[in-house]
């Protein structure tokens, strides 16, 4: 355990548990673009922390950074406590990182099982193990109380696109992750659909994982997230708790980087117009 | 949408292990619902032998017939196997059947022209096959050249090498005993139905483990009246083949008596039940699925997909060095002409009439069995009717443009019934 996790963590409610991932100062530039500039993030276990910002603000960045597909320039990253150096995707899921991006990444004419265990088949001898498969991925969906999918064995090409987005947080929670990041996962999705998955999402945090949520829709983000954390042209605005916040407050956060006296100082945020986003000055 | 969904869900969990005729019921709804699976060539198989039957009745039905049928179908059936493993990735290969003409042309030079033993000659035509599926291979998965232009490029380069190897009008004989077996000699018929014991009775015997280590696992199982419908079927076409391929064949049966199996069907068998393993229920065979269907969800869940489009066309030419040994059988020599013509185009026809999608992620290794039968039906019955092979080629073009189209729509309709 570094000390140095606990120094920057803002102050908020007090039974709030040690974070399951955190970040401190993380830069990272594309070429000339300084995307992410210092940002500060906590995501704790069993809560769940909404990510948002406007288009542009850096929310990919950040994740991917997580993720170990652009790995972050300067910054610390601590994951349970641990400082570590993700250099690759495959590194952020074996300490149990998971992402489910946006476009969902499902193969239409495999079945439920067979993507939920994509490159990641159990073996039996020279074959798959496809009972234990079969068994594990009904006990996973089971687990979720995913009641919507009648068959483990349909393709994917004949569900709905809540079902997929089930099918896709499902396979992220199959392997033992602690972290679980959704991008956009309501975006496409009718308003039932949009309903399920977001108590999909709130059944992962009471499992006890670290969940992150990027949307646009403040609404989904009220009323699932215990933590709004809000990027404003590559910085950190704000995260606070979702319950000391309004959604006016969180919109002005998004489009200023400041409500009241809530996030950038005033002089960065005031001067939003006359940033020049591609070198941050 | 959600309702049918809903309806779809309550039917389901209302009967776990559906009977015989429910399950008759969910296929025909699947069938409905634009997954057509082998069912367009099936019925077609059954529609061109009633055709035949009717116009040339005697000399169609004939075991003798029967028996040419299948040497007639046995080189594009397994060259069908192969460009399915490239088909499944949406990819196509134009030079398989000079690939098969090139492994033949190494075969006849070991073993004829330089006299190795026929195992070291085996090896050769199979390496041979390897090389150039792991040239196409990289050029196409590393370099990012269109599967179609490269293998273009290798049908015509290839068409060269046959022609360098023989020489300009030449042909090399082949007189291995055990090489002209495969296609010109038969099993005795008692080993014909040991044969058709073996096949039913694994079916049965790996069908129940699986069922058993279901149950054992506590997933719904196949019901019993499924499996023994499904069990009495392949018995009874099974036992109808073998039985007809018993018959003595033979012109003048006092002078020589042909009867029995022909050895290139234990031959396919092998090659069915192995491939059909590899590509159901292996990972490599999950994940050139998974390449077909999405490829960027493949590399995403840390699929190496270059390695898997490398290994399938790999798979591609080195089944077409195993058409090329069948080629030489058959014909007992080879020529600059082998694997030439027709024989590319009639492949990839059985697989996609068989059932395979030309759009990448459907296919299966039975399709190459059923669609080359089609293909072989047609050159096979066609001239019993007419001597125009023109006609012959006409024909055989609608019946493949006929499956691209069932192809094309069932793809459609699946994408309205949401299925695709």
């Amino acid at each position: 355990m570094s000390v140095s996790t606990q120094s920057g963590v803002r102050p908020s409610s007090g039974r709030t548990p040690d974070p399951v991932l955190s970040l401190r100062g993380v830069h990272k530039s594309f070429g000339a673009v300084h995307v992410l500039q210092g940002v500060d993030f906590d995501v704790y276990p069993g809560q769940v922390t909404a990510l948002v910002g406007d288009n542009g603000a850096g929310k990919s960045t950040l994740i991917k950074g997580v993720a170990g597909i652009y790995p972050f320039d300067d910054g610390d990253f601590f994951f349970e406590g641990q400082k570590v150096h993700i250099s690759d995707p495959k590194h952020a899921n074996a300490l149990g990182i998971e992402v489910v991006y946006q476009d969902l990444a499902l193969c239409d004419n495999l079945d439920v099982v067979a993507n939920m265990f994509l490159g990641r088949e159990e073996k039996k001898g020279p074959g798959l193990d496809e009972a234990a498969m079969e068994r594990k991925a009904s006990e996973t969906l089971a687990g979720l109380s995913v009641r919507t999918l009648s068959s483990v064995r349909r393709t994917v090409a004949s569900l709905s696109g809540g079902q997929r987005q089930t099918v896709a947080i499902a396979r992220a929670v199959l392997w033992n992750s602690k972290l679980v990041i959704l991008d956009e996962p309501t975006a496409a999705l009718g308003v039932a659909q949009t309903e399920q998955v977001l108590s999909l999402v709130e059944r992962l945090a009471q499992n006890g994982l670290g969940v992150v949520l990027i949307s646009h829709n403040i609404n989904d983000v009220m009323r699932v997230a215990d933590h709004i954390a809000c990027l404003y042209l590559g910085r950190m605005a704000a995260q606070v708790p979702a319950s000391e916040v309004t959604n006016s407050q969180v919109v002005e956060l998004i489009t200023t980087g400041r409500t009241g006296d809530i996030g950038l100082p005033a002089q960065v945020a005031n001067h939003a117009d006359a940033i020049d986003p591609t070198t941050g000055a | 949408m959600s309702s049918t969904l809903t309806s779809d869900a309550a039917a389901s969990e209302a009967s776990a292990s559906p009977g015989l005729g429910e399950s008759v019921r969910n296929y025909w709804d699947r069938v409905r619902g634009g997954e057509l699976g082998s069912l367009p060539a099936v019925a077609g198989l059954v529609a061109l032998i009633i055709v035949f039957t009717v116009l040339e009745g005697d000399t169609f039905l004939s075991a003798f017939n029967f028996a040419n049928l299948i040497n007639q179908s046995a080189m594009i059936i397994v060259l069908a196997m192969g460009l399915i493993f490239v088909l499944l990735l949406g990819e196509i290969d134009l030079s398989a059947g000079y690939a098969a003409g090139t492994c033949a042309a190494i075969l006849g030079v070991t073993l004829t022209q330089r006299g190795w033993p026929l195992w070291m000659a085996l090896g050769a035509t199979l390496l041979t096959g390897v090389i150039i599926g792991l040239l196409i291979g990289l050029l196409v998965a590393k370099l990012g050249i269109p599967s179609f232009v490269v293998t273009l490029a290798a049908f015509l380069a290839l068409q060269g090498v046959i022609l360098l190897i023989i020489g300009e009008g030449g042909t090399i004989g082949i007189d291995d005993p055990t090489i002209l077996k495969i296609m010109n000699a038969n099993m005795s018929p008692l080993a014909g139905w040991i044969l058709f014991g073996i096949v039913v009775g694994g079916w049965a015997l790996l069908s129940l483990l699986k069922m058993r280590g279901r149950r054992a696992a506590g997933l719904p199982v196949e019901n019993m009246s499924v499996f023994l419908a499904k069990l009495i079927a392949l018995a009874v076409i099974l036992g109808a083949v073998v039985y007809i391929l018993n018959q003595e064949r033979s012109r003048n049966p006092a002078i020589t008596s042909i009867m029995g199996v022909p050895y290139v069907v234990p031959l396919i068998l092998i090659l069915v039940v192995g491939l059909t393993y590899v590509l159901g229920r292996t990972g490599f065979g999950r994940h050139v699925y998974a390449v077909g269907g999405n490829a960027e969800a493949s590399r995403r869940a840390g699929i190496n997909v270059s390695r898997i489009r490398i290994a399938c066309f790999i798979a591609c030419s080195t089944l077409a060095a195993v058409a090329g040994i069948l080629f030489a059988s058959r014909d007992n020599s080879i020529s600059p002409s082998t694997g030439g013509s027709t024989t590319l185009l009639y492949a990839v026809g059985a697989a996609v009439i068989g059932g395979t999608s030309l759009f990448g992620g459907r296919g299966r290794i039975i399709d190459a069995v059923i669609g080359g039968l089609v293909v072989g039906v047609i050159a096979n019955g066609l001239p019993l009717v007419t001597q125009e092979s023109g006609i012959a080629f006409i024909v055989t073009g609608l019946v493949l443009l006929v499956a691209a189209s069932v192809d094309a729509l069932s793809r459609r309709r699946a994408m309205a019934t949401g299925r695709a």
